[in-house]
């Protein structure tokens, strides 16, 4: 029997006041009208508690526009599942914190495009939007909320890193998360305005071991090295089917957010089957799950349980075999296109995410 | 104040829970999931806001009918190192 996921990852709508060129979302978004409504996502959650979900993050898009996210959140309180929101912040006011306070929300997760409002809101693509990122920080405190200040970081702000650390204390945050963009679907189609330098990095990288060693027992960093500029891969999402489940706001259930990318394989909907039959027997789940699907070098490894291969789709992306090592791995045949892609030329310009604004063909760099 | 004076709690957003499906406890915090063992458990169980650290080593010791000094050990080590991990605030 395949253990059950810790948790799930509710992307309750693909719509956002915001821009960002590195959305994790898919290049193609579901419209409103093919969202899931209330009493599906309900059914939902009462199964995923069941199966064993423990954590449940209620992401997007923008999560906030749901009209139904306090009744969402209340069911995830009478589960006893612990409520993660992931925000953008800008559409937060007081009386909405309070609301999502009363309604059980457990904790906050506030994302930032930089440290100041130049950078902020050309990246997000708002104007006005980071001054609406600092009131819903100090709401957020204010109600009491514990905080996670996320900080996506690339070629153009990692310059103020420090800044952002900064930024993140000074809110209150109990957590920073200094996220690199992870280059697939939109991060991809903009590499090469966002891939940083190596210098970058490896000023980012002592510049996050400085802060974490200052601020060790008061707040935590979470940080990782980008996959381009490392010689092991990243354990994506805790291995294939083993630890968490995607839910897209129209009902598809995946085993990681870029998932639908990997066009060979058609995942379940929660329309058709329940989470317990899909996450034991699916086959899109049963693919690449555990050791059985890997090919050398994987297969003999001695991290195969440590790295699970890395992540299926940064394989399918850039070596157009989902089933191959991921390139990030310096054991990996493949492994040149990461130094390739760190030596090309770079341009300040990118494509908007926005619903329906995608390249009509889309050529990976 | 000595170690042993300070009241220790669950740091905002992280609580402990059964997990049923399971079977055991988990501490439930900020995009993490903590697994306790057995000791742990025991501990945790025992911090509610109002126990000092050496109010826990006490219970502890009477429960067990352990030598206090290696109790008290175990305890302060793991409560420093859920502290570090942002779990518990002492």
């Amino acid at each position: 029997m395949t253990p059950p996921p810790l948790g799930m990852l509710a992307e309750l709508t693909h719509r956002c006041p915001l821009q960002c060129p590195y959305c994790a979302n898919p290049l193609e978004m579901d419209r409103a009208s093919a969202e899931l409504d209330t009493a599906s996502w309900q059914r939902v959650m009462t199964e995923a508690a069941e199966l064993g979900v423990l954590q449940v993050h209620f992401s997007g898009g923008e999560p906030t526009i749901r009209r139904d996210l306090l009744t969402l959140l209340a069911h995830a309180r009478d589960l006893q599942l612990y409520s993660n929101l992931i925000t953008s912040g800008v559409t937060l006011t007081a009386d909405s914190v309070a609301a999502l306070r009363d309604a059980g929300l457990d904790h906050v997760q506030l994302s930032f495009q930089d440290s100041q409002s130049a950078g902020g809101d050309h990246i997000g693509g708002l104007q006005g939007g980071h001054a609406r990122k600092l009131t819903a920080a100090r709401l957020i405190r204010e109600a009491g909320f514990p905080l996670t200040a996320n900080f996506v970081v690339h070629r153009q702000n990692l310059a103020r890193l420090p800044d952002m650390i900064a930024l993140g204390e000074a809110m209150g945050a109990g957590r920073i998360e200094i996220a690199h963009v992870q280059y697939y679907g939109w991060g991809l189609l903009n590499r090469d305005a966002l891939l940083p330098m190596p210098d970058q990095i490896d000023r980012a990288d002592a510049v996050v071991a400085e802060a974490r060693q200052r601020l060790s027992g008061h707040l935590v960093i979470d940080y990782v090295t980008p996959d381009y500029y490392a010689a092991r891969p990243k354990s994506c999402m805790g291995g294939w089917g083993r630890q968490f489940m995607n839910i897209t706001p129209s009902g598809r259930v995946l085993p990681g957010h870029a998932a639908e990318t990997l066009t060979d394989l058609t995942f379940p909907s929660v329309r058709d089957a329940s989470l317990a039959q899909i996450w034991q027997t699916d086959p899109a789940f049963e693919r690449y799950r555990g050791t059985d699907w890997m090919a050398e070098p994987c297969r003999s490894c001695n991290r195969r349980e440590i790295d699970w291969g890395g992540c299926r789709c940064q394989a399918f992306a850039l070596t157009g075999d989902a089933a191959a090592t991921d390139p990030a791995c310096a054991l990996s045949p493949d492994h040149a296109v990461m130094a390739a892609a760190m030596a090309a030329p770079r341009s300040d310009d990118f494509t908007y995410r926005r619903i329906g604004g995608a390249p009509a063909a889309v050529t990976p760099p | 104040m000595t170690i042993e004076a300070t009241i220790p709690n669950f740091a905002t957003g992280v609580r402990l829970r059964e997990d049923k499906v399971r079977g055991g406890w988990v501490v439930l915090a900020p995009e993490r999931v903590f697994v306790p063992d057995e000791h742990a458990i025991a501990i945790l169980q025992l911090v509610d806001g109002r126990r000092t650290v050496g109010g826990i080593v006490d219970a502890l010791a009477a429960k067990f009918d352990a030598a206090r000094d290696l109790i008290a050990t175990d305890v302060i080590a793991m409560l420093q190192d859920l502290t570090v991990k942002g779990a518990i605030r002492l």
